[in-house]
């Protein structure tokens, strides 16, 4: 537990100490050129938005945040059956690669609304955004585990007699569950992306209003400050979920390092 | 054997008979075909002509049959490395379907076989190169093979811990009685180990001398410093030295 402390105060200190610098250098430089606040609102005047809308926000945080663990947590489930079908066929996944590759090269704000004309104005649209944008890190990730054992313990299975299931379930997927969580890591951000793009098209309705929603709302109105404050709120969000994934898989992985 | 890709032609015809409990050592320059003559006899490889039978019977029927009368010991430990020291070795225990209780007290003794009672619970990184090879000797003899083939086993390993293994590996041989075929660069440890050392040429690889060695078991470490054991591995290293020029 104490390790688990050390690790996790590791990840966090370093980059909170460059937030800190960055706000200073903010603060300094916006109030000696002073720039018009709707334009560049010094991080004091943000703060108070923050606190304003506080609740606003820690809810379309928390709202974000599902979706796009949501989003990823269908990625991790559909990524790794994909991968298992790629690394069992070469035709498959000859087949299925160009779409594969297609995920993470179509421009996702154009998908999105289509998405929402088919799924409806509501989180599964944003779900089904943050899914899409975080699947492809998992597929190659994955594969890539799956298919690079060595070859000593491919002929040991085979010598004795294993079969196909056994060597995918007892050496192949074990193999591949550091891969499996670098895939994670990597698609933890782009899942807030995600589901934060989702929300720029599903919207949600009055009483449901993630952070795409608010980004978007905010930056009509001309609400600088309230905008910076939600995406600040988009920014530690992922910073969270990639902290959080990031330090569950570290220690998960922990014992296959040599 | 002829591989089909790129056309090697990795062995020439291959005369070779092994009675049963004989400790064989196969020595030859480096890519003559060594490991490939091991992945035949242990049926990872078809042999493009010619056959191949232990007990009768073809290496892929002996893989088939409920026997489990064969082990392969390669040349690093092949240790699966999320898998501690008693997972490991058990294995191809599960893959040959062995019950969890005779599973838990095959592993138990093949570990104190090796001496390794202690670090059955601590993951292969955290073992030495010399602990990690013994789990490989510990998880290949799990199954009580009938035939067990090394490759090259302990070249990765120092002078020191290669004789002590090779001494370990002989009191295995001798509790068991399984017939090995030990493919070794080292002339000492194929003189040290072996009934008979067969030479081979080099690409495409044949049998050119098959040198008996006289010694009577059990052999221990003093072995090697007599002048018989000395003559002998000079014989070995000139036959090797024909075969490979
Ligand atoms: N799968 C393969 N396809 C094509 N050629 C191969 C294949 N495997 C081995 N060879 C070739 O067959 C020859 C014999 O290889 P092998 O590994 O059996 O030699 P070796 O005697 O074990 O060598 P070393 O002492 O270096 O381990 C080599 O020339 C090698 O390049
Ligand atoms: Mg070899």
């Amino acid at each position: 537990m104490k390790e688990f402390i050390k690790r996790a105060a590791l990840v966090v200190l370093p980059p909170l100490l460059v937030f800190v610098i960055v706000l200073v250098v903010w603060h300094v430089l916006a109030v000696r050129l002073d720039v018009p606040a709707y334009v560049v609102p010094p991080p004091g005047r943000v703060l108070e938005a923050a606190g304003e809308s506080g609740s606003k926000l820690v809810r379309a945080t928390l709202l974000t945040g599902a979706a796009a663990l949501g989003g990823l947590a269908i990625s991790v489930i559909v990524g790794v059956i994909v991968a298992f079908a790629f690394s069992q066929s070469r035709i498959i996944q000859r087949a299925l690669y160009p779409y594969a590759i297609f995920l993470q090269t179509v421009p996702i704000v154009a998908i999105a609304p289509v998405i929402v004309i088919w799924v409806g104005q509501d989180i599964r649209s944003v779900v089904l955004v943050a899914h899409i944008v975080s699947l492809f890190p998992i597929i190659t990730n994955t594969t890539h585990g799956l298919t690079t054992v060595d070859r000593s313990l491919l002929e040991l299975f085979q010598i004795h007699n294993a079969s196909r299931i056994q060597v995918l379930l007892r050496l192949r997927f074990p193999n591949a569950i550091p891969d499996l969580m670098t895939g994670i890591k990597t698609s933890s951000g782009l899942s807030v992306i995600g589901a934060i793009v989702g929300e720029f098209f599903a919207g949600y309705s009055e009483s449901s209003q993630g952070l795409g929603f608010l980004i978007q709302f905010w930056s009509g109105q001309l609400k600088t400050a309230e905008l910076f404050a939600a995406i600040f709120a988009s920014t530690l969000l992922g910073l969270a979920i990639f902290g959080a994934t990031s330090l569950i898989g570290d220690s998960i992985t922990s014992r296959w390092r040599d | 054997m002829v591989f089909p890709r790129g056309g090697v032609r990795a062995l020439a015809p291959i005369d070779l008979q092994l009675n049963r409990g004989e400790f064989a050592a196969l020595v030859g320059p480096s890519g003559c075909g060594k490991s490939t003559l091991l992945r035949l006899v242990a049926g990872l490889l078809e042999p493009t002509a010619g056959s191949l039978s232990i007990e009768n019977r073809s290496s892929g029927e002996v893989r088939l049959s409920n026997a489990h009368t064969l082990s392969f010991v390669f040349q690093q430990a092949a240790l699966l490395p999320w898998r501690h020291v008693a997972g490991n070795v058990s294995v191809p225990l599960e893959l040959e379907g062995i019950s969890k209780s005779e599973r838990n007290a095959r592993v138990e003794e093949m570990l104190r076989l090796v001496g390794l009672e202690d670090f059955a619970r601590a993951l292969p990184h955290r073992l030495s190169g010399g602990m990690q090879m013994r789990v490989s000797l510990a998880r290949a003899l799990a199954t009580q093979p009938s035939v067990l083939l090394l490759d090259e086993p302990f070249g990765a390993l120092d002078e020191i811990t290669r004789q002590r293994l090779n001494e370990e590996l002989l009191r295995l041989w001798g509790n068991d009685g399984f017939t090995a075929l030990f493919v070794t660069h080292n002339v000492y440890e194929a003189a040290f180990l072996s009934q008979r050392v067969l030479v081979m040429s080099k690409r495409p690889g044949q049998i050119v001398a098959d040198i008996a060695v006289p010694f009577e078991y059990p052999r221990d470490s003093s072995l090697r410093s007599e002048p018989e054991f000395a003559r002998l591995t000079g014989d070995i290293s000139r036959a090797l030295e024909v075969a490979s020029s």
